[in-house]
């Protein structure tokens, strides 16, 4: 079998969203279009032109990690070895009981640990550089997560790290689905992130792309004419992704579906002209997993709320699937975007759409007459969900885009 | 790679900005002649820090043609990959006008992203450390670009017309590796027809001096900067930090051939592991590590003793060398103590992130020329560390296959083997 053809499945989910810390208590939340945005509790947001944030609550990392890993990890680093954590217990994989090099684990980062950086820097700048702590070196930078997961887990197999902002949560999984086909047996992938600091809030706010409307029913309003910028979060999730036939073979107690198709594009120069590259990375996954525009029966959009990015993903689900044709979601008006965190957090949902029957909705918007887009507002859509189409795109133009299937 | 799709993937454009050798050119003059371009840290005043001495860039951007716009928005480390990604397009000859620019991609390793940047603008908005909710009124417009360093492949896709599949691979002191592994990967499996891949970091701030002291990885021979790093010899203490980028063109060898393009070297092997022992720490035996350039021979269907060079991580850390000579012995059986080994960190420092593509460069210019770099400052041999490590000077020899190694906090372990196209498969 040549080795583009071996099929690549999750069977295991760990979540850590704002609206819900475990894969079934996110699913739940989000069915009931249930938010997770609120104004910012980690700091005092007073002074800053954008008070809300999606946060992750009532997440103690002592009560699932050892002490000694406290003192040296982020809050993102903590979020995401509980994350690998329960996806391992939901795929019922022990780590152990494997052969360690035929595990891996790739993920994406955007910012890496900046609370965590934060703190040192200050340390730095307000005390001297002999107070900066032994585990800087390595608390802060994006390679942290694969690096904990695979000590936590005993897992030895190759390993990897992509940046390419919000588009990196499924670059990471395409990339793990390419060490599967290379005989790779089990590969941890995904993202979670988090930087709610104020060193990392002013950073984030950089990108004008945060809305600055702190009524967190009107704050993240993608496709609505009201559109004035998104809200950002943290989390995201895990996945154990393996290969479908072994999978199978060690009696796996579910298939969440197989990643059935990717394709990833990036914006030309601002200003020369050329037109984005978003329908051609969604052609792409979709000529990838071999399917038509008519097999797929939703798509999670990236959803970014800023009027002329909403224009652009609306003409792309348009132009490649016609007007209205196709039901189109952003559960992320209810966690805020999460960086690398928020397209692994998607495939999440769409793998729990399919288990389920229903399309989680969007929630707060009203879609703007403009884009001809069938829009799953307010409640949750009853559909059969065989497949389904993500989207995620990046600041600075990346465009990338997963297809996911059932498995049959 | 001759691996399951068929393709093969081969560098027809070099780059490189390195400390004491800016251009592929000067670069190669430092390693060929021996010299070593570690110094005091200019850039700032090292002298509150226990290590003061780096391998830094002489970087003149206005020679090197960078716009005025570029340099601001841009940290020093995107500026590196930008001039280095023009000198390796310029050098391969092609035409990337006339590519299809949705099968041109870029891959740009980076351990530590913006960190110079960051740690500059954190100091402003924070009025030195005074303000914990620090003034976003005195962020710069671009901060953003250096909390998520994927601006820098980004920027590099722009300057070179690349609209296909463009990624930051951020892997640690294994990036450099890495980044060209995933995009070799990329033209093989037929995601993209050309590549520019490489890797580029700017390190030497004071937060990333600090916290290399607070745990005393780097050297403490302040007292003779020219000679502080000194891998594999019985006096090393620790790495000397370095900066800098080299980038390639990668094309499918058919393609590359066609064109008459020249061909330095094909990317006929790749592989990483990790240890998941320690984030910094290592395991004597170098298991892992083995594994990895095990896994790369045989993808590149080498036999450990076709390897003609190896190019070291060679780090200068007491845990290091010892680590990785464990490692080449378990590899490479008996060849390893046949086989020269260098580490070109004693000349040009341990640029973190961008290191691993600087050494690919270093090994396709062993390959090219047929001379293996030295390795400098190796005068005190180490009886843990019994290899030929080519020391004080490079070495006439003919090179058709080297192994190029990496290895990193996070337990990232990398192997590379570039081989001519036309060898024989064992």
């Amino acid at each position: 079998m040549s080795a583009s053809r071996v099929r690549v499945a999750v069977t295991g989910l760990g979540v850590v969203a704002p609206n819900g810390l475990g894969a079934e208590a996110y699913w739940a939340a989000t069915r009931k279009g249930s938010s997770g945005i609120g104004r910012i509790s980690r700091f005092v947001p007073d002074q800053y032109p954008s008070q809300l944030a999606g946060e992750i609550e009532g997440f103690e990392a002592a009560e699932h990690l050892p002490g000694r890993l406290l003192p040296q990890t982020d809050r993102m680093t903590q979020l995401a070895l509980v994350a690998a954590d329960w996806a391992f217990e939901d795929a019922a994989v022990r780590p152990g009981e494997l052969p360690e090099f035929e595990m891996g684990v790739i993920t994406a980062s955007s910012s890496g640990g900046f609370e965590f950086g934060q703190r040192e820097l200050q340390a730095l700048w307000s005390q001297g550089s002999r107070y900066v702590s032994a585990y800087q070196s390595f608390a802060w930078f994006y390679a942290v997560n694969s690096g904990q997961i695979s000590i936590r887990n005993g897992m030895r197999g190759p390993s990897g790290v992509v940046v390419s902002d919000q588009a990196g949560g499924l670059d990471a999984v395409a990339q793990a689905r390419r060490q599967i086909r290379k005989g790779t047996r089990l590969v941890m992938s995904g993202a979670v992130d988090a930087s709610i600091c104020p060193w990392g809030w002013v950073a984030q706010m950089a990108s004008n792309r945060l809305s600055t409307n702190n009524d967190p029913e009107r704050a993240y309003l993608p496709f609505d004419a009201a559109a004035s910028g998104h809200v950002a979060g943290e989390g995201g999730a895990l996945l154990v992704l393996e290969e479908l036939e072994q999978a199978r073979a060690r009696g796996a107690k579910q298939i969440y579906g197989e990643i059935a198709g990717y394709g990833s594009t990036l914006d030309p120069r601002p200003g020369s002209g050329r037109p984005s590259g978003l329908r051609k990375a969604v052609e792409l996954a979709l000529a990838d997993a071999g399917a038509t525009p008519r097999d797929i029966d939703v798509v999670f959009a990236d959803a970014a709320a800023i009027p002329e990015l909403d224009r652009i993903e609306a003409a792309a689900i348009t132009e490649v699937f016609g007007a209205r044709a196709v039901p189109v979601t952003a559960p992320k008006t209810m966690t805020g975007r999460l960086y690398s965190g928020a397209a692994p957090l998607d495939l999440a949902a769409a793998f729990l759409a399919m288990r389920d029957g229903v399309i989680p909705p969007s929630i707060g918007v009203s879609p703007a007459p403009e884009h001809d887009l069938d829009l799953v507002v307010g409640q949750e859509r009853t559909a059969a969900v065989r497949s389904a189409l993500v989207i995620a795109r990046g600041h600075g133009g990346f465009n990338s885009a997963v297809v996911v299937r059932a498995a049959a | 790679m001759s691996g399951p799709y068929g393709r093969r993937v081969v560098i027809t454009g070099i780059g490189v900005t390195a400390p004491g050798g800016v251009g592929a050119k000067n670069f190669w003059s430092l390693l060929s002649d021996g010299r070593t371009a570690t110094r005091r840290i200019s850039s700032f005043d090292p002298s509150p820090f226990r290590s003061q001495v780096a391998a830094e860039v002489d970087f003149d951007t206005e020679l090197l043609g960078l716009g005025a716009q570029e340099v601001r928005r841009m940290d020093r480390a995107a500026q590196f990959a930008v001039v280095t990604a023009r000198e390796a397009v310029a050098d391969s000859g092609l035409e990337f006008d006339s590519l299809d620019p949705h099968r041109t991609g870029v891959t740009i390793g980076s351990a530590v992203g913006a960190t110079m940047g960051l740690d500059e603008e954190y100091r402003t908005v924070s009025d030195s450390g005074r303000l914990e909710l620090v003034d976003h009124e005195y962020a710069v417009p671009h901060l953003y670009n250096y909390l998520v360093p994927s601006s820098f492949a980004a920027e590099v896709a722009w300057a070179v017309g690349a609209e296909g599949p463009t990624t930051v691979v951020s892997t640690g002191c294994t990036s450099g590796l890495d980044a060209v592994g995933y995009a070799a990967e990329l033209i093989r499996e037929g995601s993209a027809d050309v590549m520019v891949a490489g890797a580029a970091d700017a390190p030497i701030s004071p937060i990333t001096v600090a916290c290399f002291d607070a745990i005393k990885a780097t050297t403490s021979h302040n007292d003779d900067p020219q000679h502080a790093s000194r891998p594999f010899d019985g006096t090393r203490n620790g790495f000397v930090l370095g900066e800098g980028s080299a980038v390639f063109v990668l094309e499918e060898l058919d393609s590359a051939r066609r064109r008459g393009a020249h061909v330095y070297a094909e990317i006929a092997g790749y592989a990483t592991r990790s240890n998941a022992f320690h984030m910094t720490g290592l395991r004597p035996d170098g298991r892992e590590m083995a594994e990895a350039i095990r896994v790369a021979l045989d993808e590149a269907r080498l036999a450990p003793q076709a390897v003609d060079y190896v190019n070291a991580h060679g780090s200068g850390t007491k845990q290091n060398d010892r680590h990785e000579t464990a490692a080449f012995k378990r590899s490479l059986g008996e060849h390893a103590y046949a086989v020269p080994v260098s580490s070109i960190k004693s000349m040009v420092g341990h640029s973190l992130g961008a290191i691993g593509s600087i050494e690919i460069a270093a090994s396709a210019l062993a390959m090219e020329n047929n001379v293996v770099p030295p390795t400098a400052n190796l005068h005190t041999p180490d009886p843990e560390c019994d290899l030929d490590y080519v020391p004080l000077t490079a070495r006439d020899w003919r090179t058709d296959a080297v192994l190029s190694v990496g290895s990193g906090f996070g337990g990232f372990q990398s192997a590379m083997v570039l081989a001519r196209p036309d060898r024989r498969a064992a």
